[in-house]
């Protein structure tokens, strides 16, 4: 190989450069999102684990439910309260800041919903 | 076999081609005018009769069934409609005002000072305007001087649904056109299907138009790229309450809400002892908002 010296000390130097973000933050997943939960209130729709997972496509259903088939009952059960399928009226209505609960993973997991563009946040 | 032996077989050959052809077209052309006929009973004109025809003669079918189809088929399901008393709104023209002010901060529809990003869900307009079918020479007073409240007419046959590609705007379970806003693409297709206007697009972010510390909490707004119009209230009428626009006319009855497939509802007596009239019946849509002129 001609010029091996140079070329291989710059290809380590290269590979090196590019791999810094992974070497350099080894170990440490950065700081996780804490967001801010409502005080008054211990219980959500689903249990922890699956709102995390899946308040996405629980929206989504409700969204069909009420708007496509026209289902506005109060059909969510949170505790011994019923509610009704809402966004706004529901979910905001215990965590009360967007900033504060919706934004905090958002931001760190770099998804922008469009939930916003229509609905409208709770006044913070 | 002489050759002249062949020639005659081969003619008589052609000329069995020939009546065969010739029946085959016939039967093609004729034949299934003729089955139709047969089956039905019926001819050709007068089958189309059911479309098109004069307010009157359809506004009086409706009393009876009340489905703005034909009468042998019975209403099924709810059909929510409204009946609209000019009567009684061309009196006070400050409830009219007030009914569309009303409305549009329940729904937090914006306000644009520029006619071309107007934005209504209800509103005022001339009489020659919202019934152009209608004929006169000269008008009487209260109709010149009066404007009619025009909104979404939630037709039975709603040219919108059919126009609009990813069924955004759909026909709900109690008839009411309704939006999701969700799938609406803005591709304007159903604001050129609806016959009366009643579909408006957001030009500009609707959230400029609005005054967002004096906005309704619970209820959205839209998104620049999207249609919007009228909805009946389905939040509202969802919740067992009356459109907003009928609970600020309250006691006065101008407005009156209710199902028109049931027989004892209200708007259905309504409709019963008052003489109405929709609004461009020959568009064949049947609209589900009556008026009393």
């Amino acid at each position: 190989m001609y010029d091996g010296g140079k070329i291989i000390p710059g290809l380590i130097i290269f590979v090196l450069f590019i791999t810094f973000p992974i070497w350099y933050n080894r170990g440490n997943a950065g700081t996780v999102p804490q967001p801010e939960l409502p005080k008054n209130y211990k219980q959500c729709v689903l249990p922890d684990a699956d709102m995390r997972a899946e308040h996405m496509q629980l929206l989504n259903r409700w969204r069909d439910q009420v708007l496509r088939t026209g289902d506005r009952s109060f059909d969510v059960k949170i505790g011994d309260t019923m509610y009704q399928k809402s966004l706004m009226n529901t979910c905001m209505q215990c965590h009360t800041s967007k900033k504060k609960f919706c934004d905090r993973c958002h931001t760190y997991a770099s998804v922008k919903p469009y939930c916003w563009d229509c609905h409208v946040a709770p006044v913070e | 076999m002489s050759r002249e032996g062949g020639y005659i077989q081969m003619d008589k050959k052609r000329r069995d081609f020939l009546k065969i052809a010739g029946a085959t077209t016939l039967a093609g052309l004729g034949g299934p005018a003729v089955v139709e006929r047969l089956v039905t009973g019926t001819s050709p004109a007068q089958a189309r009769a059911g479309h098109g025809e004069h307010p009157v003669a359809h506004g009086a079918k409706t009393h009876t069934a009340a489905s703005g189809h034909e009468d042998n088929n019975a209403p099924t399901g709810r059909r929510l409609g409204m009946v609209v008393d000019l009567r009684k709104l061309r009196k006070q023209p400050e409830l009219m005002e007030k009914i569309v002010h009303a409305c549009h901060a329940e729904h937090n529809v914006p306000h644009f000072p520029n006619k071309k990003d107007e934005i209504k869900w209800i509103w005022r307009t001339k009489f020659e305007n919202a019934f152009p079918e209608h004929s006169d020479y000269y008008k009487d007073k209260l109709t010149i001087a009066g404007d009619v409240l025009v909104l979404c007419n939630h037709c039975d046959e709603p040219p919108c649904v059919k126009a609009c590609p990813t069924r955004a705007t759909f026909k709900n379970k109690d008839g009411i056109v309704a939006m999701d806003y969700h799938r609406c693409i803005g591709c304007r297709f159903c604001m050129a299907a609806c016959p009366y206007g009643s579909r408006s697009f957001n030009w500009r972010d609707p959230r400029a138009g609005l005054d967002m510390n004096h906005i309704n909490h619970r209820f959205p707004t839209r998104m620049r790229g999207v249609v919007e119009k009228c909805n009946f209230c389905a939040e509202r009428v969802g919740l067992g309450k009356q459109p907003k626009c009928v609970e600020v006319c309250g006691s006065t009855k101008a407005m009156i809400f209710g199902d028109l497939n049931d027989p004892d509802s209200e708007i259905r007596q309504v409709l019963k002892d008052n003489f109405t009239i929709q609004r461009k019946p020959s568009a064949g849509t049947h609209p589900s908002v009556f008026y009393i002129v």
